[in-house]
């Protein structure tokens, strides 16, 4: 379980998180939404230290994560996995170099079983035969994929996606998001992710949060989302024209 | 000024950072070998050439400079000889290897910062400063000085074949003058220099790419800034080493 009490961060003189309260469980996938600029990115961000935010707390289960010293925060990264939202591959590594580096770094484990969780992680993100490819020679879905393996390589207990469906079409789109969830479910992760595809959130929105202009307005699921009194919401869910031609259509 | 003051400190604070423990010894020696690779061995065909051309130029420049028949014609080897161990072989090839090296660092750590590859890092718990700025200081700091000795030797070369294809002065005159006064000290004076340039080359341009921001055209910048600053720092030092080994 992660909980924010009370969060602010400020960027100079823009106010960006404005007393944002939340919690986020285990074996569901929790989803920030809200428009461009709205603060998701910084809240993901702060979430995961990679902001340091002004006010406020940010729990670990029983940990107070945002004034750990710098070692044990690090001790605790070990325990997340992060998709970033242009997949943040490193370009000098091919796919299975990408997947190893943590395991490398952290475990004491033999070249053979790094390998057999290597193959277990593209296995488990449905990808073959791409283990000696290059970041480049990837489509953008395969890249998220690999990004998926990364993230899940040491067995986090935590998953943090950044915009995971950011410049793919709609039916890789509903295939990573399904992905996601099978993962978090699977290994009972507390799965974060930052989006504002409305197909994101119809598809694995357990729990939802719309942040606007900083504030969290509104709290719910993938249920009661299209029936909310939030006015900035209901602009946000119903702003293309298709979802404004499916709300005449309920409203009918 | 106050903005100057401030860089100088997030820089040191950066290399508290870079000159930690590395995390495993096995990862920064792989590392360390690949940056050696691609900072000093990919540099020595630039290098060679310069060294060649530029001896065999100062030669021709002291042998057309020496006019009065009182001087020895062997003054000319000994002239390119402290040319190129006093000043070109730390200090102009160092500035060449700040254009070339120091681009080459700023861009692939930007170009990794804007593309969220250290926040990834980061992310896993790794020190991303230590495993990508500390194996190419180390491997620049440690191998650039043997570089200098190749620039030096090969400058040397140079000098001897526009003699073999002229004639300007006899090949006994050359080598003579190369063994006239010859100070060891000057080998060492040269080989720390080039360490010290090599060092302020490699952090000065990793400090740069660190903190890159605003994209594509940031990491431009950032490169520009890095081969500006490490030029200018390395003049500074030049002059400050000189003070201090050879006055």
């Amino acid at each position: 379980m992660i909980k924010a009490i009370n969060v602010n961060k400020n960027f100079g003189e823009q106010h960006v998180l404005k007393d944002i309260s939340i919690e986020y469980k285990p074996g569901i996938c929790s989803l920030i939404i809200g428009a461009s600029g709205s603060g998701k990115t910084v809240l993901l961000k702060s979430l995961v230290g990679l902001h340091d935010i002004d006010s406020g707390e940010i729990w670990y289960e029983g940990t107070q994560f945002d004034n750990l010293p710098f070692k044990e925060k690090k001790h605790l990264r070990k325990e997340i996995g992060m998709l970033f939202q242009g997949s943040a591959l490193f370009d000098f590594a091919t796919v299975e170099d990408n997947i190893r580096f943590p395991m490398d770094f952290f475990t004491d484990w033999s070249e053979d079983q790094k390998m057999d969780r290597v193959n277990f992680c593209l296995a488990r993100v449905n990808l073959k035969n791409v283990n000696k490819l290059y970041p480049n020679e990837l489509s953008g879905g395969m890249q998220k994929r690999v990004g998926i393996a990364r993230a899940i390589a040491l067995n986090p207990k935590y998953l943090f996606c950044d915009e995971p469906n950011s410049g793919l079409d709609p039916q890789t789109s509903i295939l990573i998001d399904q992905l996601i969830l099978e993962i978090t479910q699977e290994y009972n992760i507390t799965t974060v992710i930052n989006t504002h595809d409305m197909n994101s959130v119809m598809e694995i929105g357990d729990q939802v949060g719309f942040i606007y202009k900083g504030n969290l307005l509104w709290e719910g699921n993938k249920d009661n989302i299209l029936t909310s009194n939030c006015k900035e919401l209901e602009e946000f869910v119903f702003a293309s024209g298709m979802a404004k031609k499916v709300k005449q259509y309920m409203n009918a | 000024m106050k903005q100057t003051l401030g860089l100088v400190g997030k820089y040191f604070l950066l290399m508290k950072i870079v000159f930690s423990k590395p995390e495993k010894t096995k990862i920064f020696r792989k590392q360390f070998f690949t940056d050696t690779e691609k900072l000093v061995i990919d540099s020595i065909p630039i290098i060679a050439v310069i060294s060649l051309f530029i001896g065999a130029v100062i030669v021709i420049q002291t042998a057309s400079n020496i006019e009065s028949p009182l001087i020895p014609k062997m003054y000319v080897g000994y002239m390119a000889r402290e040319s190129l161990i006093l000043e070109f072989c730390s200090t102009m090839v160092a500035l060449i290897l700040a254009g070339k090296v120091g681009s080459n660092i700023a861009s692939e750590i930007g170009s990794m910062r804007i593309s969220e590859q250290i926040d990834a890092m980061e992310m896993m718990g790794i020190n991303s400063a230590n495993y990508l700025i500390l194996p190419k200081i180390a491997s620049a700091t440690i191998f650039n000085p043997l570089l200098m000795l190749m620039s030096f030797i090969l400058g040397l070369v140079g000098g001897a074949m526009i003699i073999m294809f002229t004639g300007i002065i006899t090949m006994n005159q050359y080598t003579e003058g190369l063994q006239y006064a010859f100070q060891f000290y000057y080998i060492v004076y040269s080989m720390v220099k080039m360490a010290v340039f090599s060092f302020i080359i490699t952090s000065i341009s990793a400090f740069y790419g660190y903190y890159s921001s605003g994209g594509a055209l940031g990491v431009g910048r950032s490169g520009t800034k890095a081969i500006v600053v490490s030029s200018v720092t390395i003049l500074i030092a030049n002059l400050v080493i000189t003070q201090l080994m050879l006055n």
